[in-house]
């Protein structure tokens, strides 16, 4: 197979087996590409690409650029906070707007869950979502599998735990959609208040002992507490959050196997994950940033070839 | 649709000996010399001179690689089917070297012309040569023309021309297409 089976990125849910394959062998190519003394190839020329960020972003939004760069292609970026959204403007009028300009792609992180999905019904561009609400975030989990693949060969049949804040987790939701349809087996563990109620209905097992999930699994993903969409408390208070759930070099010692480590960023050092283990060999944060410009270099190269001329 | 046999296994391995010495007439001992096979068909005949020169002409130390041009082609999104890419193997720098593009039929010159475009983003190269197993003439789209060639073949826009290797298709053989 050499074309993906979707036209836009809204989500993992969207995606085959095989389309995440392609997604991989292609994004193998380009890790080579952005090794290279000139990281830079002319395949999207012709292409431009319209970031649009409703909601703050560090790592995604540079990663995206930076793919798009080396691709080639045109950027144009956007931050709501400096924009007409302020003025009462709505998504699909500013959207609208912005592809008069003649834009072919539109990589957008919106704070409502469902945003990609109602913007590629509406407008004629191609959609990658980069984060919508509580919903999905496709690139990182797909950067995630890539960095599993690549550490331990492959992605089926690997024990992955997500420790954390499950409940407002984009990455956990797409995390859990990219392992399950490559074979991974996968449990969540956190707080009952920070894990949905219907989580099961996923097929994921459960679990609030962090030490009987690190014994369980090859792979721990651990995820930031997301204070910025807690409304009320859910846990007594961080300290207690770090005793139970955060993961510590006496934590993985105490395990007798070598463990992957890794998070999506920003981290809360200190809270879920301690600074030594951080930066210890078994992490693999800072390979999940670099293949993050690969993967989705994949992702845009793959869209932009089903673009209409 | 039917074909012809335009090279044989015997005629094959005579006109790889004679690109082989061909290249050593030019290249000496192949210490400024790198060899450049374009994916994704181009690697099979690269890597047999390789080889070739290696045992039957006793050169040490040759520089192989494997460049994929797909991402540099000028027909992205031009085309029916998607372009697939292969893996780039160039575990050295060109700058200042004699490269060698190698490849199987030269017949456009475009998947030339993005070769050219690809091997800058490993370095500036001394100069440029291209070698091909068949050269298929009067139907160039640039003005690019091959170094070394095996054979020339007339054949119109209809035709293809197939060359077959043992590694991939079980033999060293050459056939001219009707579509």
């Amino acid at each position: 197979m050499s074309e993906l089976s979707v036209n836009h990125l809204l989500g993992i849910k969207y995606l085959t087996k095989e389309d995440i394959e392609l997604i991989f062998e292609t994004a193998d190519q380009f890790k080579e590409v952005i090794n290279r003394p000139i990281k830079k190839v002319p395949s999207l020329r012709d292409i431009t690409i319209a970031n649009l960020f409703f909601e703050n972003s560090t790592r995604t939004k540079l990663s995206f650029e930076l793919a798009e760069k080396r691709l080639s292609a045109d950027v144009i970026n956007f931050s709501a906070s400096q924009s007409s959204v302020k003025k009462g403007e709505t998504l699909i009028d500013t959207v609208n707007n912005i592809l008069s300009m003649k834009v072919d792609m539109v990589v957008m992180r919106h704070p409502n869950p469902g945003a990609g999905v109602f913007l590629s019904k509406h407008v004629n561009a191609s959609i990658v979502n980069a984060g919508d609400g509580a919903h999905e975030h496709p690139t990182q989990a797909l950067l995630d599998s890539y960095s599993i693949r690549e550490r331990l060969g492959s992605v089926k049949g690997k024990n992955v735990v997500i420790v954390g804040d499950i409940l407002h987790s984009r990455v956990a939701l797409s995390n859990i959609y990219a392992l399950q349809l490559q074979g991974a087996n996968v449990m969540v563990c956190g707080p009952k208040t920070l894990l949905p109620k219907y989580i099961k209905e996923l097929g994921v097992k459960v679990e609030t002992n962090l030490k009987k999930a690190l014994e369980w699994c090859d792979v721990a993903n651990m995820l930031r507490v997301q204070n910025e969409r807690m409304d009320i408390s859910y846990f007594p208070s961080t300290r207690e959050y770090t005793q139970q759930f955060g993961v510590n070099k006496e934590l993985l010692d105490s395990i007798d196997k070598d463990i992957v480590i890794m998070h999506p960023g920003p981290i809360n050092r200190g809270v879920e994950i301690t600074s030594d283990v951080a930066d210890s060999k078994q992490a693999i944060i800072l390979n999940q940033v670099e293949n993050g410009v690969a993967v989705r270099m994949a992702v845009i190269y793959l869209l932009a070839s089903k673009i209409k001329q | 649709m039917s074909q012809k046999v335009l090279l044989n296994s015997k005629e094959v391995n005579i006109i790889l000996h004679r690109l082989a010495c061909q290249l050593i007439e030019n290249h000496d001992d192949f210490s400024e010399t790198v060899l450049i096979g374009l994916q994704p068909r181009g690697k099979f005949l690269a890597d047999r001179l390789a080889q070739m020169l290696a045992s039957d002409y006793k050169i040490k130390n040759i520089q192989l690689g494997h460049l994929d041009i797909t991402f540099f082609r000028d027909d992205f999104r031009r085309g029916d089917k998607p372009l697939e890419a292969n893996t780039t193997i160039i575990d050295f720098i060109v700058e200042d070297k004699n490269v060698v593009f190698i490849d199987d039929v030269l017949y456009t010159g475009r998947s030339i012309r993005s070769a050219l475009t690809a091997i800058q983003s490993f370095g500036r190269p001394k100069n440029v040569e291209l070698l091909t197993l068949i050269d298929r003439r009067f139907s160039r789209h640039l003005p690019i023309q091959p170094n070394y060639k095996g054979r020339q073949v007339d054949a119109i826009d209809n035709q293809k021309v197939k060359v077959n290797w043992v590694e991939n298709e079980g033999e060293d053989s050459v056939y001219l297409i009707d579509k």
